[in-house]
């Protein structure tokens, strides 16, 4: 099945992202394809790679950029949400671009199921 | 379809998902709006936001139909529950049961709530 993942919610503040990475990991290792990961609202947040969490704590930003890499997945924020927080190409992880809603409104549409959290 | 849930003020839920819906239109989706729970405030007539800063958007719903988003359902059980009627809202709208809401989520390709 072909799946695309909305995030809603910003890092640690809320189990959103923490829920959507592991689904998506799963959803993997039982053969589906995650074909993009949008982020709204707050969830644009999750790709900043200014976020410096405690040593003991998993690094949201650097696992989503991991994520991306090896699955070749995309990370997608929307515009208009990062530029109200602050989130700009220049301090986004490797993996994650900025773009419209047109990109979020294709993923909602080319594939099988779209999941929010959040 | 996209569904507010959330009351209009206090969180942006509600604001950026009329900014999705508004240009999600413009991509020539067929869309419904969908106000559950206290999405319905957002409907609510004489609202005025001066006071705690934020843009009010209640305006924003009598032009959804100049997007082409026409299909805008409120769940009565939510109106009734919040003491709303039909008149207080600032656009007509379907009310329509819990039910019916669902039957119409049963139809959609795609459902996404703010």
């Amino acid at each position: 099945m072909n799946i695309g993942i909305l995030v809603k919610e910003g890092p640690y503040n809320h189990q959103a992202s923490d829920t959507a990475y592991m689904f998506a990991v799963a959803a993997i290792k039982r053969g589906h394809r995650v074909d993009a990961v949008f982020l709204y609202n707050d969830g644009v947040l999750n790709v900043t790679k200014l976020m410096d969490p405690p040593q003991d704590d998993r690094h949201i930003s650097s696992r989503w950029a991991q994520f991306s890499l090896k699955h070749n997945t995309r990370i997608y924020a929307c515009v208009v949400a990062s530029k109200r927080r602050g989130i700009s190409d220049d301090i986004v992880i490797e993996g994650a671009d900025i773009t419209g809603l047109g990109t979020f409104t294709e993923i909602a549409t080319r594939n099988d199921r779209l999941l929010t959290f959040g | 379809m996209h569904v507010l849930r959330h009351a209009p003020h206090g969180t942006i839920y509600s604001y950026e998902g009329v900014e999705m819906i508004l240009i999600m239109a413009t991509y020539e989706q067929d869309i419904s709006v969908v106000f559950i729970g206290d999405g319905v405030y957002a409907l609510k007539k004489g609202q005025d936001t001066s006071a705690i800063g934020t843009k009010g958007f209640a305006k924003t719903f009598k032009a959804f139909d100049g997007y082409d988003v026409e299909k805008l359902y409120v769940d009565q059980l939510s109106l009734e529950e919040r003491g709303l009627r039909e008149d207080d809202l600032v656009v007509d709208i379907e009310v329509v049961s819990s039910g019916k809401i669902g039957e119409l989520m049963h139809e959609q390709d795609v459902i996404i709530h703010h």
